[in-house]
Order: structure tokens, then C-alpha cells, then sequence
């Protein structure tokens, strides 16, 4: 009988370390969005919370609890990252497969902020830690998490992994660039 | 020359550059400028019209004259202004637009034919013969007239963009932006401090007096030191901030490599800021104004705060013999520090009677200069006090006709600075800028004292605006000298001057141009500028403006403030177009999107196309294929014989869920979906509100409430956007849910004859047509593993997509291409599957262009009239029916080997091929192997009622002409029987 053999967005690509930055890849077990229907965000939060162990966070959080974590994703969205989704959630919302539609890629390092300052618009230093957006990482939409003060999880689709590795290359060696002449 | 024991520039570190071809050795801090001046060059550019002898005029970044190439080969860049590059070690820099050399230069010439070349001169002299202007006179004008060069060669250099934000951004860190920054960071703001120089301290640096009793730029070194300590403060120096945007959104340039020898490849050279401030204070200070006398160009005059700043922060005299003329008080300054350090001084000129100056020099206070003399530097200057000339020896003519503050980004969302008579200026109004307050000189403010305590109370201002209390904070004792003006904006020789004086050093601008425009009736300020050229190079008129509109008025009898200003726009200073595409360059531009397939496809030396985003396979080829053609006619014969594979997961696929997803289905499709049972998949049409054709593709119903839509790979963001307006505002009270699940599935297409027995290799259960007929979709389970099966064909063979989650594709393909092999089938790329569906006659975004309706292509019976959609009241429109519309055919070449070709037109064969005898064009075409012949897809006017008539093709461009059958467009299979198979 054949088997065919799984392959990570990143497969090839990562890690990397540059300097004292590290890009590592993120694989969760598996990934889910879940968009309650009309009027059932309460019962959505609720079967989540009894099946996942985690609320729907509010627009711009994320919500963890052990290995699930439920992240806003946009309007009446989240993704769940960790878990396969109960069959229980079907009645309130939206359940869609997301396990392999997305690069997940963590960022970590002194330079985190620096490195994403030259990326997208938002006011990355001004996110606390599980805060959560929804922007541009140079030309391709992304998802920011804010992991903790020196790390960041970042989502663009899978497609793009080569790119968003590529975009946060250039971005820091330009940077280890100009520490040098700092240094020097 | 040097001047022992001035300025800041590091002594103990000597730097080598090279201007003109020569070396020179200035110090560490110098800008070129300097570092020419400390050499005793003078003469550094050539000016743009007249090719007249040029020096430094000023010491900043509003230089009109000192333009120099900077670098060499690729990396050389051109209209750099010397006052503001800094020297490294193996500098290299050119001067411009003079040939064969600087001191000489043969276009000089020009300046001889003056008296034929003022203000609009070629508007008058190269009106005719008109069609000499394009390939005579404009190459000619060009060639004589110009700055520097680019190099024509791709510029290696990086670029970098980044993004700021702050609770209070302080433009420019002289005495007001200083005070305002600390105001501000000692209030707990988050803070950015930006200054176009490498050091922070604006004219602090350029004077010499006291603030709170140490030397003013000891002060400055103080308060930055200050800041520097603060983690809420960022400082941001070499960093221009060029433009004021909408909601406190600011752009700025920061140079970050200019000034760096042997820069590291990854350094970039410049950064380009986009700034966000909950608040602004604008501390930009104040420029220096030119006087207009007689021959005011020549080498060796400049501004008078400029040779102040050449002595005081350089430690350089501009001359050995400097004359000064000024109107104003502040001039006595250069006097001043000028005789301090035991420079000559050959003259003080005041247009102003009854000034008294207390110095060892002579003093000519009522009098103006009217003339100078020397060729390639300035010799000699003609002092006249009343009828009497006098000629006076200087190498240096330090001139000041008041201060004009730098209000430019207060302007930049078309806000009118208002005339202030006393310092005879425009100042900023409150309210140009939303959230923007001007503070100093900038505002208006002449003196140091008054400069500190107005940056602070700007900084109180904006932070009370954002709810943060802030102290006045104790405001150092400095000089509050009353800043005494008198207006002179031009020696007027009456109607006897022989000689020009300059107002617009960069475009050769002279009073007489400005008289000679509003004699022509160019009366308005902004016809005067675009007449005159005033205003309008790099410097953008900070040297000149002000001067000439005030000469305008006077010659059209009117005031200066009903004269009014022109319109500042951003950028303040000149931006390079790679900083601000910073990122972008090469494969930068956009993002690439790859398949899983994607480095199985490489490994088979499959060339890729661009689609959209994504990469796809052209074609595979094979062993002993020599063209494109041989790989692409065997792929298309494989797939009608045996079974071919291609990846088809770039189509855009959107599962929809939700109560309401079959009426919402209905709503966006021109066809029914609401009926559809489930496990079926039916081909769906969706138009644009404008009743046009937007996209089509196959829609699977997977349960009672859940779809999946598949678009086409182009369209599959502009539907996605296109469902998001749909559901929150056509249909907002519809229960639906959507989201991409194009990445989610590696998809691939498995078509052919041999496409089941190859599937049922795959399958953990076998499929037969009844468990898996035409049109029909189910879960499956593919070598284990979850995934979806339809069968759908864009090809006409019997096919199916088999889907799996993304991370087995390149495991699955590889496997299926294995399989196909073993069975005579393989890979296809995008060359074959584009011959096989025009075959077939199905359409792509080739056909749905954006300009065809339902009816053209020929589904208008798929426009449900059961219920409404999206585009079906707008479809019925008149002019989108009949017989003049061009109808979607097939074309059929009456000899099958000549080509047609895609963007041909179609004309009646009679015709001649003329645009109003056009009948149609091609859109699509591909040889048929399995016919023998080229086809294609086109629109002929009522093309449906022509079928088997005969019209020629003609490409104009290709010079093409194919004499072609009108035909049905479905070549190949009409009746379908190898679909259902």
C-alpha cells in the first residue's frame, strides 16, 4: 500500500538563525477556523471553552490554554491552533479545516521589534503579549501574535512561506548592517 | 581657508575625497561643502540654463547650485548637494553639466545668447515648424539644459522602509525642537526627535553666543545627551522629514549609507520612515534669503548665516576677504564672529541708513551693491551710496535679505501661511496640519530665547491634546536681540541695469524674468512660476520664493500678501524613488506563491509561468523534445489517449457554511445553487453589478448548509472581495460564513481515458461511474489519508480533482505522475491545458476580459430569471443583446497549419481591414494536435448567426493575415461522450 509522506510549509526553509534572531517554524497539530452563525457567539464561546478548554477571544486577543490556543482571526473569526475541532461546534458556527493553509513561523530575538518595524504597519512595540492583528507583512497579508516581549508568531498563507522568510531575511541583515556601523 | 581653534570637525582624523578629478583632505564631520571651502574651491557647479560659474550658496539642504554626482559605475548618483554630503575616505565626487571641464565649459556659450533665452522663451521661438519640436528642438533644450546624469545601469544599492509611532514627533532639533523634545520626554511621551543633520543642535551650532551661560552648542550637546538617556525618546538624525499626511501619518527620508566608505553590500542606503504621531511640533527653523543685486552668482557669495556656519561649526573661513550686505541685524553676526577669529573684512554694506557697527571695518550703512566682478570667483564688488560707485575688494560676499521661516510641511495639505509684516516673512496659521503646531523660527520666532520658551510651549500644547500633563519647564537664559529688518528684496538700477541678478540660482531665474511675466499677463503667482520655471527644481524655491513673488507685486502694484505664495507639496527635500520602493526591487515586487508541486515540477525542468502570483508548469519536456510545441502536442495526446496530471490547486477555492449559504449561492451566482443536491457539483456563472461577466467556475455542495466554490486562479482575491461585500452589504441579514481554503487543499487534476484506473490506484476504495458519476463529489480516502474527490473536466476527457490536505501534495503528485507513467500518462502543463480547453471551447479570463455579458458567450439562459442576482437587472440592460454584440465563436484557419494568432482582428473577407470594417478579435489560441489544425476563440459580431461563413483574420502588428471558418466554439466532442465515459 502506498503512503504518502507529509511535508511543512517551511520544509527546507527553516530554521534560520541570523545574528542573535532566530526564525523557527511553528507546526501545530492541527488548525481550525470557527466563525459563529448569527447570534450564537455565546454558545460558540461556550462549546469552545467546553470542548477546547478556551473562549473566543475578543477582537485583537489571543486565548491559551495548555496546547490550544484561540486567536482572533477577523471579523467573527478565530483560529484555533492545537486541536481538531469537536463535532459539538457545528451547531453554533462555522468549522473549516485550516490544518495546512497557513505559514507559521516564529520570530525571537533582541531585534524582533526593529526587524518587524520594517515590515508592516502596525505599531508592532505597542502590542502587549497575546495581542493579536491582522496587517501586511510587506506585500502579503499576515497575522501578528505578540508570543512575549522578544518573540512573535507570524501567519501569512503557505504558499508564501519562501517569501516571508526572504522579506525577514533582508530585513535583518539590513539591520545587522547598520548595527555595525553603530558599533564601529 | 581653516581657522584655528573653530568648529567641530575632528582635527585628528583627516579624510581624502576627490572633486573634479582632484584629491583634497578635509576632516572627519566636514561636509563637502566644507571641505571644498577649507580648500579654497570656489567654483563647484555650472548652473542649469546659462552654464554660468557656480559656488556653495548656502550650508544646508536647500542648496540651489553645489549639485555633484556622488560615486561611480552603477552606484554613482547624481544632483547630490555638497552641503549636506558628509566626506568619508575615497569620496568621489563630479561636477555636472559642464563639458569638457568645470573651469571651461563649452556650453557657457549660452549665457553670451541670454538676452534670446528669458522666461518662456521656448514657448516663443521653437513654436514652428511644430514637428521640429519632438525631434529637433526638445533634444537640443534637453542636452544643454540639465543637471546630472543617472547611469543608466541597475543600482545595486539597497533600500530599506520602516514604520514609526509616537505619541509626539519634533521636526528638527534646533532651540525650539530641543526644548519641545524634552518638554515632551520628561512628560513620559513616547517621543521622536528628527534632524536632517548628523548632529543634533540646528544653529546652535552655526552661533556663537550663550545659552543658560555656556556656549550655545555646549547647551545643545547637553540637552541631547539628555534625551539620548531616556528610553521614551527616539533620535533620529541624517533624517529628513519630507511630507505631512492625512491623521498624522508623516514621511521622512533617512540617510543611512551616504556617508559610510565601503559600505557592506546589506547596508542600506537610505531608509524611508513612514512616521505616525498622535501629535506634531514643527521645529523646522528658518532659511536665509539672497538679496537680488547685480551679478549675485558669482562663486564666493553666499548666505550670510552660511559663512557663519562655515566658521563657527566647520571652522572654515568662506574667503579671505569677506564683504557683508545685509538689511537686517542679524547679518552683524557674521560681521561679529567673522572679526572674532581674524578674518578680513573688507566691507559692511547695510541697505539700512544709520546702522552703527562697532569693528575694525569699514561700515557703508544706506548703501546696496550693484555690481561684482570676477570671471570664475568673485574679485570685486561695487558699493554705491548715492550717486557715488565705489569698488571694494572681497573674495567672499556674505549676503542676508532676512529669514524666511521653513513653513513648507505646514503647506502640504494646502493650508495658506499668512503674511507677517514685522519680520517680513510668512508664518504658519494654527490649524494648517490637524494635530501640528509650529514652534521657533519656523513660526516666526527670531530670537534664541524666544525659540526655547516657544518649543516648549508647543510641546505643552500637543500633549495637553493627548491628555499628558506637562511643567513649562525652567527656560535657559539665551540672547533675545530684537531681530530689525528693513524689506529689500532687489537693487533696482532703474530702467539702466545691464546685468542680471538672480533670484532662482537653480533655474537661472532673474528679476527681469519675473517683470517680463507679469508684463505678459502671467500675473498670478502660480502662472508667474510656471512661466518663469521659478521655484521649480530640486530646491523647490526655498532660496527665491518669497523674493519673487515680492518683486511680483511690485510689478503688478499689488501687496505681498494679495500676491499670495504658491503651493508647497511634499516632498520638502528631494526623496530618491528606490527608497520609497524600497523592498520592491527585483522579485521584491511582489510575493511568489508556489505550489507543493513546485520542486517535483523543477526536477522535471518544467519552465514556469507567472500566473498571478503563483508559478505554474508551461509544459514538461522530454528527451529529445527540441521545442515547446513537440512537449505541449504530446501532453495534449496523452491526456485524450491515456491520462495526464496536472496541479490545479492555485484555483480559488472558498467553503461557504451557514444557514443561508444556498440563498446567499443564488444571490452571487447568475445560476441556481439552491437545487443542487448534495454531492453534486454544477458549473456556476457570476456576474458584476454592472450585469458583465466576473468569474465562473465549479461550486460542490458537501452538506445541506455547506459548499465549496472554486474560482478561477486570476480572480480568486477579487471574488473572495467580491463575496465579503455580498455578505456585509448587499445581504447583511444573510446567516453565512466564509473562508479561503485555497491553501488548505493540494488539488490535482487527473484526466483521460485511463483517469479512473489511475485514481483507483490512489483510493483507499475503488470508484466506478456509479458511485463517481459525471458532476458528482464525495470524501475519499487517498492512501490513507482524508481527502476530497470531484469529477469535473475542463479538458473533455472523463477527469476528476482529487484533493488533499497541503502538506501530502508534493508526496501525491510525485505518486500520480509515477502512476500516470507506468500507464503511458504523465505530467501537463499550462500549454497543453489551455490547447485542450479551447478544443473544447470552454472560456478563460482570456474570454471574460471584463468587457463580454452572459449573452456574448453565449449563457444567457444561465441568468436565472426565478430569482434575482447579483448583475441580472443591470445584464437586461439595453445595447447587451442583439446582433451587434460580439459573440463568442470558434475560429477554424481554411489551411489548419497557419497560425492564428491571440489579439488578431476579424474583418468580413471583402473588407478592407480598416478599424471601422472590424468585425471581431481573437482571444485565445493554440494548435490542435488532436485535430490537426490551429483554433481559436474569438468575438465576431453576431458570430452565433455566422457559423460556417468565412472571414479573413488580420494582425496589423504581425503583419497576419488567415483567411478562417466561423465556428461553433466547442471543436472537439460536442456531445460529450468522452466527459460521462
Amino acid at each position: 500500500m502506498v503512503k504518502l509522506v507529509a511535508q511543512t510549509p517551511c520544509h527546507g526553509l527553516l530554521p534560520i538563525s541570523l545574528g542573535d534572531i532566530s526564525l523557527t517554524e511553528v507546526t501545530p497539530q492541527a488548525i481550525f477556523s470557527y466563525a459563529p452563525f448569527a447570534g450564537q457567539t455565546r454558545g460558540a464561546s461556550e462549546a469552545l471553552k467546553t470542548h477546547h478548554g478556551v473562549a473566543m477571544p475578543r477582537p485583537g486577543r489571543v486565548a491559551t490554554k495548555e496546547d490550544v490556543t484561540a486567536m482572533w482571526f477577523g471579523q467573527d473569526q478565530v483560529l484555533v491552533l492545537g486541536a481538531r475541532a469537536d463535532a459539538g461546534l457545528a451547531t453554533f458556527g462555522a468549522v473549516t479545516d485550516q490544518s495546512d493553509a497557513w505559514a507559521i513561523v516564529e520570530l525571537h530575538g533582541a531585534a524582533t521589534l526593529d526587524i518587524l518595524a520594517r515590515l508592516t504597519p502596525v505599531d508592532v512595540a505597542a502590542m502587549r503579549t497575546n495581542d493579536t492583528a491582522r496587517s501586511l507583512i510587506q506585500h502579503m497579508s499576515a497575522s501578528l501574535t505578540r508570543l512575549a516581549e522578544d518573540r512573535f508568531q507570524l501567519v501569512v498563507m503557505r504558499s508564501m512561506a519562501r517569501t516571508l522568510v526572504h522579506d525577514l531575511t533582508m530585513a535583518a541583515t539590513g539591520l545587522a548592517a547598520r548595527q555595525k556601523i553603530i558599533q564601529e | 581657508m581653516r581657522v584655528d581653534g573653530k568648529g567641530f570637525v575632528n582635527r585628528a582624523k583627516a579624510v581624502s575625497f576627490s572633486f573634479d578629478g582632484k584629491t583634497y583632505q578635509g576632516f572627519e564631520g566636514d561636509t563637502l561643502a566644507s571641505a571644498l571651502l577649507a580648500n579654497d574651491v570656489r567654483l563647484v557647479a555650472r548652473s542649469f540654463k546659462y552654464h554660468r560659474p557656480r559656488g556653495i550658496l548656502t550650508a544646508g539642504s536647500e542648496e540651489p547650485n553645489a549639485l555633484v554626482t556622488i560615486g561611480q559605475g552603477a552606484q554613482a548618483e547624481p544632483n547630490m548637494r555638497a552641503t549636506v554630503q558628509e566626506i568619508y575616505d575615497g569620496l568621489v565626487a563630479k561636477p555636472q553639466n559642464a563639458w569638457p571641464s568645470l573651469a571651461f565649459d563649452a556650453m557657457g556659450i549660452n549665457d553670451w545668447f541670454a538676452p534670446f533665452l528669458s522666461a518662456g522663451f521656448y514657448y516663443k521661438t521653437f513654436m514652428w515648424p511644430r514637428k521640429f519640436w519632438e525631434g529637433l528642438y526638445e533634444p537640443i533644450i534637453r542636452n544643454a539644459a540639465g543637471l546630472g546624469a543617472l547611469s543608466g545601469q541597475t543600482n545595486p544599492d539597497r533600500y530599506e522602509k520602516a514604520f514609526a509611532h509616537c505619541d509626539v514627533l519634533v521636526i528638527g532639533a534646533g532651540p525650539a525642537g530641543l526644548m519641545a523634545a524634552l518638554t515632551a520626554a520628561r512628560a513620559g511621551a513616547l517621543v521622536i526627535l528628527a534632524d536632517e543633520t548628523p548632529q543634533m543642535g540646528g544653529r546652535l551650532l552655526a552661533e556663537t553666543h550663550e545659552v543658560g551661560g555656556k556656549a550655545c552648542h555646549a547647551w545643545a550637546a547637553d540637552m541631547v545627551a539628555e534625551l539620548q538617556g531616556m528610553d521614551n525618546v527616539r533620535l533620529m538624525t541624517r533624517t529628513t522629514v519630507t511630507g505631512a499626511y492625512d491623521q498624522g501619518t508623516f514621511g521622512a527620508l533617512e540617510k543611512v549609507g551616504h556617508h559610510i566608505a565601503d559600505r557592506d553590500d546589506d547596508l542600506p542606503l537610505e531608509c524611508f520612515w513612514r512616521i505616525t504621531a498622535k501629535r506634531a511640533v514643527m521645529c523646522s527653523g528658518a532659511l536665509e534669503r539672497p538679496i537680488a543685486f547685480p551679478m549675485n552668482d558669482r562663486p564666493g557669495i553666499m548666505t550670510a548665516g552660511a559663512v557663519r556656519t562655515y566658521l563657527n561649526r566647520y571652522g572654515v573661513a568662506a574667503g579671505k576677504k569677506v564683504a557683508i550686505f545685509g538689511n537686517n541685524d542679524d547679518a552683524h553676526r557674521t560681521a561679529r564672529d567673522l572679526a572674532a577669529s581674524g578674518v578680513e573684512i573688507s566691507a559692511y554694506i547695510d541697505s539700512r541708513e544709520g546702522v552703527a557697527l562697532d569693528g575694525d571695518f569699514p561700515v557703508y550703512a544706506g548703501c546696496q551693491v550693484t555690481g561684482t566682478e570676477g570671471r570664475l570667483g568673485l574679485e570685486n564688488i561695487t558699493v554705491r551710496k548715492g550717486t557715488t560707485d565705489l569698488m571694494v575688494s572681497a573674495d567672499c560676499l556674505a549676503m542676508s535679505g532676512g529669514w524666511n521661516p521653513s513653513v513648507h510641511l505646514m503647506c502640504h495639505m494646502n493650508g495658506r501661511p499668512k503674511w507677517d509684516e514685522a519680520i517680513q516673512s510668512f508664518v504658519p496659521v494654527d490649524g494648517m496640519i490637524p494635530g501640528m503646531v509650529a514652534a521657533g523660527s519656523a513660526k516666526g520666532v527670531m530670537d534664541t530665547g524666544g525659540c526655547l520658551r516657544s518649543g516648549a510651549q508647543a510641546a505643552i500644547e500637543a500633549l495637553g491634546a493627548i491628555g499628558l500633563d506637562a511643567q513649562m519647564p525652567d527656560i535657559p537664559q539665551a540672547e533675545d536681540d530684537a531681530y530689525v529688518i528693513s524689506p529689500l528684496w532687489m537693487v533696482d538700477l532703474g530702467g539702466k541695469a545691464k546685468h542680471r541678478a538672480w533670484l532662482d540660482f537653480q533655474n537661472d531665474v532673474t528679476t527681469k524674468d519675473i517683470k517680463l511675466a507679469a508684463q505678459e499677463n502671467f500675473k498670478s503667482v502660480e502662472h508667474m512660476k510656471r512661466y518663469t520655471t521659478q521655484g521649480m527644481a530640486t530646491d523647490q524655491g526655498k532660496n527665491s520664493n518669497v523674493a519673487a513673488l515680492a518683486i511680483l507685486a511690485d510689478a503688478t502694484g499689488r501687496t505681498i500678501p494679495e500676491t499670495g505664495t504658491t503651493t508647497f507639496r511634499p516632498p520638502y527635500a528631494p526623496v530618491s524613488i528606490a527608497s520609497m520602493g524600497a523592498g520592491s526591487q527585483g522579485k521584491g515586487f511582489a510575493p511568489e506563491r508556489f505550489t507543493t508541486s513546485h520542486l517535483a515540477t523543477l526536477q522535471r525542468r518544467a519552465p514556469m509561468i507567472e500566473a498571478g502570483l503563483w508559478y505554474r508548469p508551461s509544459y514538461f519536456p522530454q528527451a529529445g523534445e527540441t521545442t515547446w510545441r513537440e512537449s505541449c502536442d504530446r501532453e495534449v495526446n496523452m491526456v485524450r489517449s491515456t491520462v495526464g496530471v496536472c496541479d490545479v490547486s492555485t484555483l480559488g477555492k472558498i467553503d461557504i457554511q451557514g444557514p443561508d449559504a444556498a440563498a446567499f449561492l443564488d444571490f452571487v451566482y447568475a445560476n441556481t445553487f439552491s437545487t443542487l443536491k448534495i454531492g453534486k457539483v454544477r458549473y456556476g456563472l457570476m456576474l458584476r453589478e454592472d450585469g458583465h461577466v466576473m468569474d465562473d467556475g465549479t461550486t460542490a455542495r458537501m452538506g445541506e448548509n455547506h459548499y465549496v466554490m472554486t474560482t478561477t486562479t486570476a480572480a480568486a482575491g477579487q471574488v473572495m472581495k467580491h463575496l465579503e461585500f455580498v455578505a456585509q452589504c448587499l445581504k447583511p441579514e444573510m446567516d453565512v460564513r466564509f473562508i479561503s481554503v485555497t491553501e488548505q487543499w493540494a488539488q490535482f487534476a487527473v484526466a483521460g481515458p485511463k483517469a479512473r484506473d489511475l485514481l483507483n490506484l490512489v483510493l483507499d476504495a475503488a470508484i466506478d461511474d456509479e458511485t463517481m458519476p459525471y458532476m458528482s463529489c464525495a470524501d475519499v480516502q487517498v492512501a490513507g489519508v482524508g481527502g476530497r474527490l470531484f469529477r469535473i473536466s475542463f479538458s473533455g476527457e472523463h477527469a476528476y480533482e482529487v484533493a488533499v490536505p497541503a502538506r501530502y501534495g508534493d508526496s501525491l503528485f510525485r505518486l500520480l505522475c509515477a502512476q500516470a507513467e507506468a500507464m503511458d500518462g504523465g505530467p501537463y502543463g499550462m500549454e497543453a491545458l489551455n490547447v485542450l480547453r479551447i478544443e473544447k471551447g470552454f472560456i478563460t479570463h482570456a474570454e471574460i476580459h471584463g468587457r463580454v455579458t452572459a449573452f456574448d458567450i453565449g449563457f444567457d439562459r444561465m441568468v436565472s430569471r426565478k430569482k434575482d442576482c447579483v448583475g441580472q437587472t443591470m445584464s437586461g440592460r439595453e445595447g447587451l443583446h442583439g446582433d451587434y454584440r460580439e459573440q463568442l465563436v470558434g475560429l477554424k484557419p481554411l489551411n489548419g497549419q497557419q497560425a492564428l494568432l491571440a489579439g488578431a482582428h476579424v474583418f468580413d473577407v471583402a473588407d478592407e481591414a480598416v478599424r471601422v470594417n472590424d468585425r471581431g478579435y481573437i482571444t485565445s489560441v493554440g494548435y490542435s494536435p488532436t485535430l490537426g489544425s490551429y483554433l481559436g476563440l474569438g468575438f465576431v459580431q453576431n458570430g452565433r448567426a455566422r457559423h460556417g461563413e468565412r472571414v479573413k483574420m488580420v494582425d496589423h502588428l504581425r503583419k497576419a493575415e488567415v483567411i478562417c471558418e466561423i465556428c461553433d466554439p466547442v471543436f472537439f466532442d460536442p456531445e460529450g461522450g468522452r466527459l460521462r465515459g
